[in-house]
């Protein structure tokens, strides 16, 4: 089991016949992921071929979902289309629309989530480095990878591991697997201020998973995710959980490369969301270093074995 | 990307939302013709930079106050060519402060009473909210502290836009009637639909102010816009004012780089915004000092890190530098060749730590160590900055 995705997930790249959508679906069939179609407007009708593999190309989601029974689309279309890629998931019926895009306009993002309002299509996204759940052949092939994680430094477990940022959800991946700690999953959920799925969110889908038995909860300095996450973790979730929050020295009122990492006031700051954490009884990891064994001590203090 | 006030004041003009008259002047050659522009009498002189607290601050020269009331135009003429040229340090601008090259003039308005007025992104709701309160002309982080229930709030539903019993809501909250609140309707109306049509991040008008003959005015205007809506408003991003920005972090935009200056002394280069904060973070808690914050990107080139070194070693408060990468697709190889380039190119006289992980990682160290550079490896990201915080201790 995992969250969001299974080895068995469908997929659709929309963006594929770009050279950064290209690159990504390749490495995500070499990692064994079903990538089923592409979707470029236009071009419907050519295929994207890489190793052997021969997938079909679409004008529209609709289109590729049809025809190949896809349930889930990762996007990579330019910042000013993006919005309009992801609404073509919905309109797709998808379970779930994976954005990977950074830069797309704040205002398009507020129009996309209130159109998305009710509908039965998840986004992951935007800004995030996507989904990965790993699989059982070597350096985790077998699984699905969907985005631009590395799926390498994976390894098949129970952690499951949300985080607003790339480099820092791969770090505490692969810290993990240097202590022979597996994943269930792994969700990047974006750094804009605006996004489809919050860390709240993921943390109900990995305590609802049952073969998700301790959690690294990453977040950083901007609004207030991470607290509304942790205040549940206190009253629901008997998990092991560790969390990090990075951003301790940015400076207030500035972005720090995330649109959405920013300290508005003293309740966005790293000090404040690291005391929330310690008050819900998540252990803190001191430094990034730390991440991978802040759950050990959380899991150790919980009675919990990971492997 | 932040604008001035009196450029914030015209857009205003454009969208319909009341303000004092007002001219701007960049010499004191164009003094005379912008004040010929405004009514005789009271004149107001502002102070236009980037940054808050001008009233209440000083020139590095001395003089006192970015903002000034003058009862007769000759004495703002006066006080202008004071602040023009000079240095002004705010509570915001930091001790260097800011240099003055525009005045704005502005007609001195009577005031009957003070309010705040802002739209922004409500990040609960993903949705923009208008934020109102009758406590204006004052730090409104201190109002919702000390007095919650005088901030009113209006959720703006982006399928229908801003309704008419939303502008009523706060019409009644604010305490407006008769022709006041007929007009702060219409002004409120308007500055939403500029806040929503120029893809504005915060439209701040601190003090909104009524005057005793029923008119409703924006003294103060603070607004922002969103980065990444820039490229659909041409007419925005004219309005630029890169004197307002450190020369360091228009070269790094220059190579596509996300670089933030900060006071310490131990540079940092770094993939991935969430990783470069955390090794700020993480140069702090061994008792370092970080310089700046850089994240050069997932998918980085040579070139890039080339572009970088140059930027981290342009800053003379840097007494180290500590790069930090975790290759995840990026090749630290790629990263490691960077490295040895900008070396050569640059020079480097200062203590250098790298800890490199991630794909190619075998290749970017063998490539650092038959480089001959005197560098320090580190192993993880704590014992990098560990030894970095030491080199430069």
């Amino acid at each position: 089991m995992s969250i969001l995705i299974s080895p068995d997930t469908k997929i659709i790249v929309q963006g594929i016949t770009g050279a950064f959508g290209a690159k990504h679906a390749q490495l995500s069939l070499d990692y064994g992921t079903k990538v089923v179609a592409g979707v470029t407007p236009g071009k419907g009708g050519q295929f994207f071929e890489h190793n052997g593999a021969k997938v079909p190309i679409y004008n529209s989601v609709a289109d590729a979902a049809k025809a190949t029974g896809a349930t889930v689309s990762v996007i990579f279309v330019p910042p000013p289309f993006a919005g309009d890629a992801i609404l073509e998931c919905v309109d797709a019926n998808l379970d779930l629309a994976v954005a990977i895009t950074e830069g797309i306009p704040i205002k398009d993002m507020v129009r996309v989530k209130r159109a998305m309002a009710g509908s039965k299509t998840r986004l992951v996204g935007p800004n995030c480095p996507g989904i990965v759940t790993p699989g059982t052949g070597k350096d985790s092939s077998g699984g699905c990878r969907i985005g631009i994680a590395p799926g390498y430094i994976h390894k098949k477990g129970h952690v499951g591991v949300v985080s607003r940022s790339g480099t820092l959800t791969y770090e505490a991946v692969f810290q993990l697997t240097s202590k022979g700690i597996g994943q269930s999953t792994s969700v990047g959920i974006g750094g804009d201020p605006v996004n489809g799925t919050s860390h709240l969110d993921v943390i109900k889908l990995f305590n609802a998973d049952p073969d998700t038995h301790a959690i690294i909860l990453i977040g950083e300095i901007g609004g207030n995710a991470e607290v509304e996450a942790a205040r549940w973790i206190k009253a629901n979730c008997k998990k092991p959980v560790a969390g990090f929050i990075a951003g301790a020295t940015a400076p207030a009122g500035r972005r720090m490369g995330h649109a959405g990492a920013i300290v508005g006031g003293a309740e966005d700051t790293a000090a404040a969301k690291i005391a929330v954490f310690k008050e819900c009884g998540i252990e803190v990891a001191v430094t990034p270093s730390d991440m991978a064994d802040a759950l050990l001590r959380s899991a150790k203090a919980k009675g919990v074995t990971l492997s | 990307m932040n604008i001035h006030e009196y450029q914030a004041k015209a857009l205003f003009e454009k969208f319909g939302v009341p303000a004092p008259k007002g001219a701007a002047a960049k010499s004191a050659a164009e003094f005379d013709a912008a004040l010929a522009s405004l009514p005789e009498g009271a004149t107001m002189v502002k102070s236009q930079i980037h940054a808050g607290g001008r009233g209440k601050g000083t020139f590095t020269n001395g003089f006192k106050g970015g903002v000034k009331f003058c009862p007769t135009k000759a004495e703002a003429r006066e006080k202008a060519a004071a602040m023009l040229g000079n240095t002004l340090v705010t509570v915001q601008t930091g001790p260097a402060g800011r240099k003055v090259q525009t005045v704005y003039f502005t007609a001195a308005s009577d005031i009957k009473k003070e309010y705040y007025l802002a739209i922004l992104l409500d990040r609960v709701t993903s949705r923009p909210v208008i934020v109102a309160s009758t406590e204006g002309g004052v730090e409104i982080e201190k109002v919702a502290h000390d007095t919650p229930e005088k901030i009113h709030k209006v959720i703006v539903d982006p399928a229908f836009g801003l309704a008419d019993f939303q502008v009523r809501e706060l019409i009644f909250a604010l305490g407006f009637a008769g022709a006041e609140a007929k007009n702060a309707a219409r002004l409120i109306r308007n500055l939403y639909a500029m806040f929503w049509e120029t893809d504005a991040a915060m439209v701040e008008v601190n003090p909104l102010i009524t005057t005793p003959t029923g008119e409703v005015l924006a003294l103060d205007a603070k607004v922002s816009f969103d980065d990444n809506a820039l490229f659909r408003h041409p007419e925005i991003v004219a309005l630029r004012d890169l004197n307002e920005e450190d020369p360091k972090e228009i070269e790094a935009a220059k190579a596509n780089l996300s670089y933030i200056a900060l006071d310490g002394n131990i540079a940092c280069l770094v993939n991935g915004a969430g990783l470069a904060m955390s090794t700020m973070d993480i140069i702090k808690y061994f008792g370092g000092s970080p310089a700046n914050f850089l994240d050069v990107g997932g998918g980085a080139s040579k070139e890039q890190v080339v572009a970088a070194f140059k930027i981290i070693l342009g800053d003379p408060n840097v007494k180290g530098i500590f790069v930090n990468i975790f290759g995840g697709i990026m090749d630290c190889n790629v990263i490691a060749l960077g490295i040895v380039e900008a070396v050569k190119e640059v020079g480097l006289k200062l203590p250098l730590v790298v800890r490199l992980e991630g794909n190619n990682v075998i290749a970017g160290k063998a490539t650092l160590a038959q480089s001959g550079l005197a560098l320090v490896s580190g192993d993880t990201m704590a014992d990098a900055a560990q030894k970095i915080v030491q080199l430069v201790a």
